[in-house]
């Protein structure tokens, strides 16, 4: 089975439009979407939860109250202003430190496993989709992530393929998400800040030693930008696979729950798509 | 008056909205507070005159008082301390500064010292400020603690939250007067906001939704909204005028009056809804 | 001599696993005989600091040596103060790493790969 994963510097750069299209095309693949804080994979794709799994992947301080003498001393130690005067803990600024313990005269204080987000398995026809979301206020995108791609691993057998809906940015969420894929591609737009943005995600996949391909979105916006961006591809020796121009016609697609392949008026991105797919399976 | 702009996911339009709402006003400040990737200055272009280290304190150890117990190793909910025949080592870079450490340890072996972990940096008047964490750096809320400290000299202050609805968000809105989240009218530009959303009602805080990149008014978001009673502020129109501009790092009221007026007027809807 | 191998199951048929702190499981094994066991590496659901813990379960596993992919900056800092050899594993199974070992066939890394600082 090959894995592939799409990123993208920032978000909002067509990543999981890209995706969306492809699992309407490709055949005998799994799908996942580890874009935990934002999710969008599963709006674009008529599928069935089979199962909602809760995950816990952060600890918080909790008082008890009965025990509680009032004495502060844990509002005193807590550098993040998780504990009010009157000893309430704010569970969306708790970091977990566990400094309150220690200081605590009646073991009022302990740590317990919080609730972060939940995954979910889906299926869309008889093909897996496992996606997640994180709760409001938490931390911990990166083990949930790390979760999906576990629970993923138990679930796929015998499928050719693997599309994975990655993380934005350049952090350790996208490590996470691309740890162990045959190849990623990033998806980036012409734009002042696009080529820095793919610069530095590209380096982070050259480093875990993973094949990085490029899709310039809008790349019509701002030819100069797309001709760097091809200029430092080509150097990098990263192909780029897909060249989208902007068009209005997707978002009026995507509003009504299309992708550019389910719409006739968009027969010249579709070909774009279904191009960008061939090349990525010949140079992989 | 202090507005943050927010959105669920990245690439909607914050910083459009932020940077031409603060470029708009008078007497206003535009603080950037996307600390992992601040990018209100390639619209902005301010000059960068003054930086300011943004520090956090981090445990050393005096060896002469350690008996290499390993009560530090086990007080250290973020495993940032090993302690190999009985030596203890400190890992700096995922260090969260709880203190957890220097309370726990029983022979007063453990003491603090200041750590750079970011950069302020503004122009002379600070009408503009950025936060910026260093690379490889954890821990972005003492940067936002830092900026929020700095943020006050002004009329208006329009804060450029980091996108998403982590803590790294509610550090950086919850003292503020109203929040405009922008999204963008297409199922996902919904979905997100709905994420937005969650979070400034759990944090109890005034908004108002921004709708950039409109093409009708009756889309979901729009639906959305007045099902809601939620206040659409303003819609910016999807145009590729618009966004070819912004890859070249032009804002739209940079270039046209009749934007200008429509972001002072957002003003004016934020304030008549707040009075 | 005991070793430790990063793998991606608990049999000794598995493959090698290249991540270090993030590995699922460690094989401990005996390079005199072939006798050999599993542990689960605690750490690799942490939030952050997994290779330094991970680290420290190699060193209280008595190993000398470790057989892995990539080792970050902080674990490579704990193995070697534990004086824990590292050696860059192949993409082949447990089994096959450890007599690659024997035969003296694998490089030993002194150099970490960049951080990733956690999981936040």
């Amino acid at each position: 089975m090959k894995q592939f994963v799409f990123i993208s510097g920032k978000g909002g750069t067509g990543k999981s439009t890209v995706v969306a299209s492809l699992a309407k095309y490709v055949n005998n693949k799994a799908l996942a979407d580890v874009d935990v804080d934002a999710p969008n994979l599963h709006i674009l794709l008529d599928h069935e939860v089979v199962e909602k799994i809760p995950f816990k992947g952060a600890k918080i301080a909790k008082i008890d109250q009965s025990k509680c003498t009032n004495c502060h001393k844990g509002y005193e130690v807590c550098r993040f202003d998780a504990i009010s005067k009157d000893d309430i803990i704010n569970p969306l600024k708790c970091e977990g430190c566990g400094a309150c313990l220690l200081v605590c005269p009646e073991n009022a204080i302990t740590l317990h496993d919080e609730l972060t987000g939940h995954v979910y398995q889906s299926k869309i026809n008889e093909e897996h989709f496992t996606h997640a979301l994180l709760a409001v206020g938490a931390e911990g995108s990166g083990k949930l992530v790390a979760e999906v791609k576990k629970k993923v691993k138990e679930l796929v057998k015998e499928e050719d393929y693997l599309l994975i809906d990655g993380s934005p940015g350049i952090g350790c969420v996208v490590i996470a998400s691309i740890t162990g894929a045959d190849a990623c591609v990033i998806v980036t737009e012409a734009t002042k800040s696009g080529l820095s943005d793919l610069q530095r995600v590209q380096q982070v996949a050259d480093h875990f030693g993973i094949k990085s391909f490029v899709c310039i979105n809008k790349y019509d916006l701002n030819i100069d930008v797309t001709k760097k961006i091809e200029e430092y591809c080509k150097n990098k020796n990263v192909s780029v696979i897909g060249k989208i121009p902007f068009e209005p016609l997707i978002v009026k697609a995507l509003q009504q729950f299309k992708t550019p392949m389910d719409d006739d008026k968009l027969g010249h991105i579709k070909s774009e798509i279904i191009s960008l797919w061939n090349q990525l399976i010949k140079e992989t | 008056m202090k507005i943050a702009v927010l959105s669920g996911k990245g690439g909607t339009g914050k910083t459009t909205v932020s940077a031409s709402l603060a470029y708009s006003l008078h007497n206003s400040q535009y603080v950037d507070c996307d600390v992992e990737e601040p990018n209100g200055n390639i619209f902005l272009k301010a000059s960068l005159t003054e930086k300011e280290a943004v520090m956090v304190l981090n445990p050393v150890v005096n060896d002469d008082l350690c008996t290499g117990c390993g009560a530090c190793q086990q007080a250290c909910q973020f495993n940032a301390i090993a302690v190999i025949n009985k030596k203890v080592m400190i890992f700096d870079n995922i260090c969260h500064s709880c203190g957890a450490c220097k309370i726990a340890c029983p022979t007063g072996a453990i003491s603090e010292v200041p750590r750079e972990v970011g950069i302020i940096e503004s122009n002379s008047s600070h009408t503009f400020m950025h936060g910026k964490l260093n690379l490889n750096e954890p821990l972005t809320i003492p940067v936002i603690l830092q900026l929020r400290k700095k943020m006050n000299k002004y009329n208006h202050v329009i804060i450029d939250s980091a996108p998403g609805a982590s803590c790294t968000v509610v550090s950086t809105i919850e003292d503020c007067d109203y929040c405009v989240l922008v999204t963008e009218p297409t199922p996902f530009g919904l979905h997100d906001l709905k994420i937005a959303i969650d979070l400034v009602k759990q944090l109890k805080l005034p908004f108002g939704v921004v709708v950039n990149k409109a093409m009708d008014s009756d889309t979901s978001i729009q639906v959305f909204c007045k099902e809601q009673n939620i206040d659409v502020l303003m819609e910016l129109p999807y145009s590729k005028e618009i966004a070819k501009n912004y890859s070249k790092g032009i804002l739209p009221v940079q270039y046209s009056n009749h934007y200008k007026d429509e972001f002072i007027k957002l003003l004016a809807t934020i304030k008549e809804r707040t009075s | 001599m005991k070793i430790a191998i990063t793998s991606t199951g608990k049999e000794i048929t598995d493959l090698l696993e290249k991540k270090f702190g993030r590995a699922e499981f460690f094989i401990i094994a005996d390079t005199e005989n072939s006798e050999y066991k599993v542990i689960d590496n605690k750490a690799a659901m942490e939030a952050g600091g997994a290779g330094i813990q991970a680290g420290q379960t190699i060193i209280e596993e008595k190993a000398t040596a470790l057989i892995t992919g990539n080792v970050g900056p902080n674990a490579m800092k704990v193995l070697t103060s534990g004086n824990i050899a590292i050696y860059r594993g192949e993409s082949v199974s447990v089994e096959a790493n450890i007599s690659l070992f024997k035969q003296k066939k694998l490089q030993q890394i002194n150099t970490a790969v960049a951080s990733h600082f956690g999981m936040k």
